[in-house]
């Protein structure tokens, strides 16, 4: 059952890390989201070394949202216009990234924001859905139809340069895309996710977009800057693990289509809750993990 | 005890003393290289040997031996965490030259009464006495952080210390054994071994040790290490198709 990772540099039970991929596929295919989130902490708490575990992950979201992003391909579901703006970003965002991180590195402070950074966007993103998805469901309860989504920012309305993405249905400036590509591809170079848990709700309710060209449009740009991301990691810190993105994406296979079919039992503003709750959940324990006296107080850096 | 005088003193002079044949150490070692394959979960090496006395002439007492496996030395730096407005972040850290990757000692009697202080710091005999060279000049802080290092490596099976664990048949032969975790770094390893009497090393020998991974693992290893760009561009293609020929897979049931 024991695997020897050759750029981890362990063996690891490899029925663990396909389970692992499993479980995030599941959860993937359940909410529609890549899961990075998940995979990333949990390879780290398993005893991969960060920067592999970070690495891989992306190598892993690419193969991952491949089927999705092809099946809304076919069904017209992807913006070509809005994705190559959030890719262009998204490129910009991963090159800043990886200058970022080496210098966090250095400082021997990534590990540390690295868990800041989950603990505040998982909240805030938690907190958020947790709010609408319940004044969601009172107000279902209650026969009152759902609330607009579409929201109109005053700042974003502001940027010059406005043009016309059609299928998406906006006239927007496209620097607001970019600059929500490029902080998603700051992430992923530095956290190991794809993005799709804030730029889903930030083209909803930031940009406007029509929902029928969100998860499309969303999955088309993880595919080109986590592809780009495992080039940047494999040129720079040599720490994607080939063997290790492969066994999670078997595993990650699996588990979606599990999840796909465990989704279509249940309301999506249920399934809302649900994601509202693991990701509060997993900031909770972050923050719990970075205010407690950690077992090890002593960590070795290098060698490089 | 004089005949063990004049072996000392032949040994620092390093000329063969022609009345009296220095002690010598015949080793040898269950693997000259191992190998890091797919399978690898750690290893277990067996250092094992004689003592050839002089004539033949076999001492009643038992003697002293110690063995060392070490790996390849490597810069590294440790960092403590301290609580900073209630979290718990890196703050201070220590700069080690020369921190072996893998160092394992194996004594046939606890350490202390084995060597003195000095021989031990020569040969860096027992984990108190391995040469760091940190790189500051806060003794008190060097201290706390060389048993911070000493501490986590020891339980990661890094580094090990094992008093009284060589095995010794009739005062002549001798064997221990030394286990290699997992997760050890790749590398020249040498395993050395030391005949120790009243303190002081009276006889030694070393044999080199390869650890290196092999096969595909090795192939990986070196294609990433090597050709970046490429293997980065083949983990994206693998990844691409993986994900083509699941949906495939999926639209046809």
């Amino acid at each position: 059952m024991t695997l020897y990772l050759p750029i981890a540099e362990l063996s690891v039970n490899w029925l663990v890390i396909v389970g692992l991929g499993a479980l995030v596929g599941f959860l993937s295919g359940m909410f529609g989201v890549g899961g990075g989130f998940l995979t990333t902490p949990l390879l780290i708490f398993y005893g991969i070394p960060p920067a592999v575990a970070v690495a891989s992950s992306a190598t892993q979201i690419t193969g991952a949202s491949v089927s999705g992003a092809l099946a809304y391909w076919r069904r017209g579901g992807v913006d070509l216009k809005m994705g190559a703006v959030l890719v262009a970003g998204g490129f910009v965002g991963a090159g800043l990234g990886s200058v970022l991180f080496a210098w966090l590195q250095q400082l021997g402070q990534i590990d540390i924001t690295i868990n800041l950074v989950y603990v505040l966007l998982l909240g805030t993103v938690g907190g958020l859905m947790l709010r609408e998805s319940v004044l969601t469901m009172r107000r279902t309860a209650k026969g009152a139809k759902p609330a607009r989504l579409h929201a109109h920012n005053p700042l974003i309305a502001a940027l010059p340069w406005k043009t016309r993405f059609y299928k998406s249905g906006i006239y927007i400036s496209p620097l607001a895309p970019f600059l929500l590509g490029a902080i998603v591809g700051l992430l992923t170079v530095s956290l190991g996710v794809g993005g799709g848990f804030i730029m889903v709700p930030a083209m909803i309710y930031l940009l406007g977009m029509s929902t029928s060209s969100v998860l499309g449009t969303s999955l088309f740009q993880i595919i080109f800057v986590t592809a780009a991301t495992t080039l940047l990691h494999s040129v720079d810190s040599h720490t994607v693990d080939i063997i290790l993105a492969g066994l999670l994406l078997i595993g990650g296979v699996i588990g979606a289509q599990l999840g796909v079919r465990a989704a279509q039992r249940v309301s999506p503003v249920r399934l809302r809750l649900g994601l509202a709750l693991i990701l509060l959940g997993v900031a909770g324990r972050l923050a719990i993990g970075l205010a407690l006296r950690p077992a090890e107080l002593f960590s070795v850096f290098g060698p490089a | 005890m004089i005949r063990a005088l004049i072996l000392v003193l032949a040994l620092i002079a390093g000329t063969p003393a022609a009345a009296v044949a220095p002690v010598r150490l015949i080793t040898d070692i269950s693997q000259n290289r191992i190998d890091i394959i797919y399978t690898f979960k750690g290893a277990e090496l067996l250092v094992f040997g004689a003592i050839q006395y002089p004539r033949g002439a076999v001492p009643d007492e038992r003697p002293g031996l110690a063995i060392v496996v070490r790996g390849p030395a490597q810069p590294i730096t440790l960092r403590k965490k301290a609580r900073v407005a209630g979290i718990w972040i890196n703050t201070d850290s220590v700069h080690f030259e020369t921190a072996p990757g893998f160092y394992a000692v194996a004594t046939s009697a606890p350490i202390k009464s084995l060597v003195d202080e000095r021989t031990a710091s020569i040969w860096e005999i027992g984990l108190d006495y391995l040469q760091l060279s940190p790189t500051s000049d806060d003794t008190a802080q060097v201290a706390a952080f060389t048993r911070g290092l000493v501490d986590l490596r020891r339980r990661s099976g890094l580094w090990s210390e094992q008093e009284g664990r060589i095995g010794i048949t009739e005062n002549v032969l001798y064997q221990a054994r030394i286990a290699i975790p997992s997760a050890v770094p790749v590398g020249a390893y040498t395993a050395e071994i030391y005949l120790i009497r009243h303190g002081k090393v009276i006889a030694r020998a070393a044999t080199p040790i390869t650890i290196d991974k092999s096969g595909f693992e090795r192939w990986v290893y070196v294609a990433a290490q090597k050709n970046g760009l490429l293997y980065g561009l083949v983990a994206v293609v693998l990844a691409l198709l993986a994900g083509w020929i699941a949906g495939l897979v999926v639209r046809r049931n």
